[in-house]
């Protein structure tokens, strides 16, 4: 029934763009997120491999992956991985704290996305440097929608 | 408040062996930023931190935030130092707790 399903998009998108407008977080937000973290110094491009689909037709459970380039030894571990996102309501998703006790500096989850946007994961390494890969998600069904009441 | 957990550890292990740790807690992590058909907002009730020890030791720390989708979902490695038990605590608004704790046999 295309007709339906059309109609329900078209009114589902119409109160979530209501509804996250006033919070949705810009990519300067998250920029001053990052930078927070950081104290002020833009991370270096590299290191990081993030795994997440190109194309997401669900935002509410979008699978992430990330994995540093580490050894993970005492000497030289990665410290932290943090995740921001560039247009949910708030640019945090989640950081986590790692050392060499961990074997691998390896994450995954699942994220939700309000809208087609880029996703940035920062390492923290154990010498005090940041690094940092970004991906894009295409987000057909937004994180609000499916749960507005029907 | 308490909610149901899933933790995936492997039993055994070889000493050194880097070994994956699956987790899952039932939440439904509403995020904040939702109204209700009232257009009220309907408050955060999200897990905040999950954390991971080893024998007593901290080895894995998670800082959650509404973007983490419902039922919380994380995978991480540690590294098989000994025999022992290895204990998850989540914990967040309104007062959440969940705890579970799992035995390894290092060999």
């Amino acid at each position: 029934m295309p007709g339906r399903r059309a109609f329900l998009a078209g009114t589902a998108g119409l109160a979530c763009a209501l509804v996250l407008r006033p919070a949705a977080a810009t990519p300067e937000s998250m920029l001053a997120a990052i930078r927070a973290l950081t104290g002020g110094v833009a991370p270096r491009t590299g290191r990081v491999r993030i795994e997440v689909p190109p194309l997401s037709e669900n935002g509410n459970v979008v699978p992430l992956t990330v994995a540093v380039d580490s050894p993970m030894t005492p000497a030289e571990h990665v410290r932290a991985i943090h995740v921001f996102s560039e247009k949910n309501p708030d640019p945090r998703v989640l950081s986590v704290h790692l050392g060499p006790r961990s074997g691998r500096a390896l994450l995954s989850t699942r994220i939700r996305l309000a809208d087609t946007q880029t996703v940035i994961a920062v390492a923290e390494l154990s010498d005090g440097s940041f690094w940092e890969q970004s991906a894009s998600v295409v987000v057909t069904l937004a994180a609000c929608l499916e749960e507005l009441p029907s | 408040m308490s909610g149901r957990v899933l933790v995936t550890v492997p039993r055994t292990a070889r000493r050194g062996e880097i070994i994956e740790i699956r987790t899952l807690a039932q939440h439904v992590m509403e995020t904040g930023y939702r109204r209700n058909e009232v257009g009220r907002p309907i408050p955060r009730d999200i897990v905040r931190l999950f954390v991971c020890t080893y024998n007593g030791v901290e080895v894995f720390r998670a800082e959650l935030h509404s973007a983490i989708a419902a039922n919380p979902y994380l995978v991480f490695t540690t590294v098989a130092t000994e025999s022992g038990t290895l204990a998850f605590r989540w914990s967040g608004d309104n007062g959440y707790t969940a705890t579970e704790s799992v035995a390894i046999s290092v060999t």
